[in-house]
């Protein structure tokens, strides 16, 4: 399933989405960037509540398809516009990250 | 010998929610000279990790990247406050990071387990009082 078919399929927002056909194969869940760069795998989509900078570094050095913010968590212009020159896609959602995955997962 | 290319990068240690402007560059020079997306993944997340503990644990410090036909070399060296105990250091879930730094997602004790783990060599020469130079070897045949 690409980026763009998961945000019209659950209704995500989109955030900013500079390669939206690109596809998704599995997930991560975590908060901990250390985690995540070290059990993310390429591809995956990346559910997390973190909604710094350096989300955006790790979204690309780990070269996950996309990531979603869960929980209704917002983000400052700053990073939404990094993640556009990095060619990093985010989406959102009001739903928690438990949830989330139970939706994607049977998708990617 | 063969000939490689060299990068070299001053990581400032002010500014840690723009940290990562090192690994970023290398990962784009690496894309750009053709090398396998996997072997781009272990370098950059080797070099980020590395590049994040100069600027919370260190104040900052220099990257040098060595690119050769079948092997990346980079180099993190620091003159921060040294690491007393090396083996401890390297356990997964041992951190001494500040509130403030975990609470922008650091501090989970998983990056210097990370950099051994995507590397296929690694050395930590440390000095305390005086700094850390860590070398990280990435073959690519
Ligand atoms: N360059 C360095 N200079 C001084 N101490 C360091 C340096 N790098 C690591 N350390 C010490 O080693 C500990 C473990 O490092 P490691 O990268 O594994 O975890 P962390 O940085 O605390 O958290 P994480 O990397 O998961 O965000 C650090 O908390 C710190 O005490
Ligand atoms: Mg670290």
């Amino acid at each position: 399933m690409t980026v763009n078919e998961l945000t019209e399929k659950y209704g995500l927002s989109p955030v900013i989405v500079p390669e939206g056909e690109r596809e998704i194969r599995g997930g991560y869940c975590g908060d901990l960037l250390s985690w995540v760069m070290g059990r993310a795998q390429q591809d995956n989509v990346w559910i997390t509540i973190m909604s710094n900078m350096n989300i955006v570094a790790v979204a690309s050095l780990s070269d996950v398809s996309a990531v979603v913010l869960a929980e209704g968590v917002s983000l400052e212009q700053s990073v939404i516009d990094t993640a556009a020159a990095k060619g990093v896609n985010i989406l959102a959602s009001e739903k928690g990250a438990f949830e989330l995955a139970a939706l994607i997962a049977p998708d990617v | 010998m063969t000939d490689s290319l060299t990068f070299h990068f001053d990581v400032d240690g002010e500014n840690f929610v723009s940290a990562g402007q090192a690994s970023v560059q290398v990962k784009k020079n690496l894309r750009e000279l053709g090398f396998p997306p996997e072997i781009i993944r272990r370098v950059s997340i080797a070099m980020y990790e590395g590049e994040i503990n100069m600027v919370i644990h260190a104040g900052g410090g220099t990257a040098d990247v060595d690119v050769f036909e079948d092997r990346i070399v980079i180099v993190l060296s620091d003159h921060g406050p040294g690491i007393p105990d090396i083996d401890l250091a390297m356990q997964e879930g041992y951190s001494t990071a500040t509130d403030n730094v975990r609470s922008l997602g650091f501090g989970a004790g998983m990056g210097l387990p990370n950099m051994k783990r995507y590397t296929d060599e690694m050395r930590i020469d440390s000095t305390v009082g005086k700094g850390t130079v860590i070398t990280m070897c990435i073959l690519c045949s």
